[in-house]
């Protein structure tokens, strides 16, 4: 847990800090209709980070990150013979190796996402506070309107179903690598292609179920 | 005891083992040898169960090994210890929790029980010291050894060793190779070496198979070599103008 989430965090933090303050700035430069009150970009800045940005962008990082590091660990204890070492043992390698890190990326990634909503939204208000785009009360007036909380259920679910596919993808890659270090670096990189491109298809397939 | 039953294996449609029958035998050095590319990893693994075998079987002491599934293998592989061609230490554990890995998941002993005897598995193997290292940290003989410390941990009946002296200089190879024999001879174990290591095979050769083209070639002992009119075998075997000397000197 502490290498899959805690061990991210930064880079989280930073991703989502700077995505919340671009969503504002956006959002204030496009609503230019003065039918539309200035506090809706407090509106459009919360439920973008809590129902996409969070859970799709940052595990969409954390593909990279997490995936690439589980795809090459399990990769290079194939080609080293680790793994065999533990069948000889008698134990059920892909238990052992891959079952603890999927267990801990589901319980952790949600906290990280929260983590990370929390910062977007914090770096969001900054961001138009410090630039002038939108006043501090517009954008807590925004934040509170029209809350629904359970988009917050629907961003977990997404997260939990992507904290699935970001750790048993390249775990599967990793497991199966042939060769050596050329073919860990390509189990690697395929780790990552495919659970990158396995979460925007779940992300589409759990809103069409879910929100539509 | 282990009896290899007329065992065969192929790869898509390259067949790499054909009916392969052989008995290892307890407290004795038994080694598999051939060329490069010839099917002994092969039947080395066939026999510990990391390939299946397409036809024949294996028996440990009269168990039927190849026809068992995973949870019924259980038991035998407890009793296996295997020291492989890289020593696969796990890169995260140090050496003495290397060491204790199989005992922490087979057995009750406690924490201090399992430090007693990772000392007393290291100290057998000559290392003192390197409790706290990670693998990274020693050198290739001494990742040996720490393999070798982690094969014993469990005290095996049957211990496989994919080519010991592997990457190690003449005299830490003679130190594995009398390393391992001494500890057969101690533990009564079976003990299966895949080498083309002629040092190992000269000197610790009890039992030796001999594997070409994925058939059981010759079958012998260290000294039945020297007699041997198998040109296979002596193609493989004397190969070096330095064991060809030996050989017309003997």
């Amino acid at each position: 847990m502490v290498n899959l989430g805690i061990g991210s965090l930064w880079l989280v933090a930073l991703t989502s800090a700077f995505m919340g303050a671009v969503i504002t700035i956006q959002s204030a430069y496009n609503l230019v209709n003065p039918m539309v009150p200035l506090w809706a970009v407090g509106i459009v800045a919360r439920d973008s980070i809590i129902i996409e940005f969070s859970p799709t962008i940052i595990m969409l990082v954390l593909a990279g990150k997490v995936g690439s590091n589980i795809a090459s660990e399990i990769g290079t204890m194939r080609v080293t013979e680790q793994i065999d070492a533990l069948e000889i043992m008698g134990i059920n390698s892909s238990g052992y190796l891959v079952l603890p890190k999927i267990i801990a990326a589901i319980i952790i990634c949600p906290v990280v996402v929260i983590v990370s909503m929390i910062i977007g939204i914090t770096g969001g208000w900054i961001a138009g506070d410090l630039s002038g785009v939108v006043p501090s009360a517009d954008y807590l007036k925004g934040l509170q309107n029209q809350f629904l909380p359970f988009n917050v259920t629907f961003a977990m679910i997404k997260t939990v179903v992507f904290a699935f596919i970001i750790t048993s993808v390249p775990a599967y890659h990793g497991y199966y690598t042939n060769g050596g270090a050329l073919e860990v670096g390509q189990s690697s990189t395929k780790g990552v292609v495919n659970s990158s491109i396995l979460i925007l298809i779940f992300d589409y397939i759990l809103t069409q179920l879910i929100l539509a | 005891m282990i009896e290899v039953d007329n065992i065969s294996k192929q790869f898509g449609d390259k067949k790499v083992l054909e009916d392969v029958s052989c008995v290892f035998e307890q407290g004795k050095i038994n080694l598999i040898i051939g060329g490069s590319g010839q099917g002994k990893t092969v039947l080395m693994k066939c026999v510990v169960g990391l390939f299946e075998v397409d036809k024949g079987r294996v028996l440990y002491d009269g168990r039927n090994f190849s026809e068992m599934s995973f949870g019924e293998r259980k038991p035998i592989r407890q009793e296996i210890g295997m020291l492989f061609q890289g020593g696969a230490l796990f890169d995260s554990l140090t050496v003495e929790q290397n060491v204790t890995f199989p005992l922490s998941m087979f057995t009750n002993m406690s924490v201090a029980e399992k430090r007693d005897r990772a000392n007393f598995c290291l100290q057998r193997v000559n290392l003192e010291n390197v409790n706290k290292l990670l693998p990274s940290a020693i050198s290739g003989g001494m990742k040996k050894r720490v393999a070798i410390a982690r094969a014993i941990a469990m005290n095996p009946k049957y211990l496989f060793c994919d080519e010991p002296n592997s990457g190690l200089d003449p005299k830490t190879s003679i130190l594995i190779d009398e390393l391992i024999k001494e500890i057969t001879e101690e533990y009564n174990i079976t003990t299966i070496i895949n080498t083309h290591d002629m040092n190992t095979v000269m000197s610790i050769g009890e039992k030796i198979i001999f594997i070409y083209k994925g058939k059981k070639y010759w079958e012998g002992s260290n000294n039945d070599i020297m007699q041997s009119q198998n040109k296979e075998l002596n193609d493989f075997v004397f190969a070096s103008r330095w064991m060809k000397a030996v050989k017309q000197h003997f």
